[in-house]
């Protein structure tokens, strides 16, 4: 049986070194693992990633649930969660406490004025790689445009919009298999 | 009373966070700053800006800073405030958790079935639209400065650009671009 104290050690590296987002987390999961400690097979591994981006939520929260569900039920689940947040709470609330004062420094504003457009470029050119991966065509280009405009222009909530996205791939699966 | 304020707020969120941190950047910036005003816009880009050098997920990240700054700005002691700041971050993934928990062994045996997999190819070309939705929404005076031939919109502009460039074209990792726009930044607006 796998013990507790190696599920948190492996999900608390991963969440200590996930720097710039969870999708950069998956080949460092990958080594501890699979590779590693072989606690699941590479296409039991894929199916995992697959299923955590389909699911709501964080990414790197729902692959910990997972991985620690699977090796020692729902304690399991909760060593893996708390293994993978804890470092990236202390960091944040350390920042929380102090970033108001530090962000008054004339040095530091210098360094933001220069860091903000680099964020909004760091957001908008996963656009272009995840309508690759979303197969995004001709034909279904309608439908994120009209996401993005819905959200934007006239402040529709996203949450609307994926439930409308979720129930128009329903109907649709519908009306094409039962005519 | 701001403690069950932004639990409900934190819950709604990690439910209905789809494809990822980037496509709930939206939806956490129209709650935290547009609605209920616990983070200004800068600050929210500020925050983003030093969630991608510090570890964690964005989400987990954002709600462990807007639960201490809410809970500060409300008027009470620090140690509130971690409670705050825990209490957000417990409630962004109890939703996701006890679905993962629940239906995940279902799911993973009907990852074939017609109806999953269309629902899941819509919903995914409309995560596209939020993520474009979020990049849209944070362009404003916060992170370029006024538009015109000043000194910040230009370089802001060239830094867009060239961050674009080289992290979409050529993959360059988001902390060497971070570092190298604050340095940019730091040496620009200090000689002139």
């Amino acid at each position: 049986m796998v013990k507790y104290c190696d599920i948190f050690w492996s999900f608390f590296k991963i969440g200590t070194f996930t720097i710039g987002g969870g999708y950069a987390m998956i080949p460092l999961m990958q080594r501890e693992l699979v590779t590693k400690h072989g606690w699941m097979g590479e296409e039991e591994f894929m199916d995992q990633v697959a299923l955590s981006q389909a699911m709501p939520g964080v990414f790197a929260v729902n692959m910990a649930t997972m991985t620690g569900y699977r090796l020692r039920g729902k304690c399991g689940a909760a060593v893996a969660i708390v293994g993978n947040v804890l470092m990236p709470i202390v960091f944040i609330l350390a920042l929380a406490m102090f970033f108001r004062t530090f962000r008054e420094n004339p040095v530091v504003e210098r360094i933001f004025m220069g860091l903000r457009p680099c964020v909004v470029a760091l957001i908008a050119a996963p656009v272009f790689t995840m309508a690759k991966s979303a197969k995004v065509t001709w034909s279904n280009v309608w439908i994120p445009i009209a996401s993005a405009l819905l959200i934007w222009m006239l402040g529709v909530s996203p949450i609307v919009v994926v439930l409308v996205a979720a129930l128009g791939g329903y109907l649709y699966s519908r009306l094409r298999h039962n005519p | 009373m701001i403690f069950w304020q932004l639990f409900y707020t934190f819950l709604v969120i990690g439910a209905f966070t789809f494809g990822g941190g980037y496509s709930m950047i939206a939806l956490i910036q129209g709650e935290v700053v547009n609605h209920w005003g616990w983070m200004t816009a800068q600050e929210f880009t500020d925050l983003l800006a030093v969630s991608q050098m510090t570890p964690g997920p964005v989400g987990i990240n954002t709600a462990t800073y807007a639960g201490y700054t809410a809970v500060i700005n409300a008027g009470y002691p620090a140690w509130a405030a971690v409670c705050g700041s825990l209490l957000a971050s417990f409630a962004v993934i109890v939703i996701p958790m006890a679905l993962v928990l629940l239906v995940s062994g279902w799911l993973l045996r009907h990852t074939d079935d017609h109806r999953v997999a269309s629902v899941m190819r819509v919903v995914r070309l409309a995560v596209v639209g939020l993520i474009a939705a979020a990049a849209l929404g944070l362009v404003g005076t916060e992170s370029f400065g006024g538009v015109g031939l000043n000194k910040q919109f230009i370089v802001s502009v060239l830094i867009f650009a060239a961050v674009f460039i080289l992290s979409w074209r050529y993959k360059k990792s988001p902390i060497l671009l971070i570092v190298a726009s604050g340095l940019v930044g730091l040496i620009v607006y200090s000689i002139f």
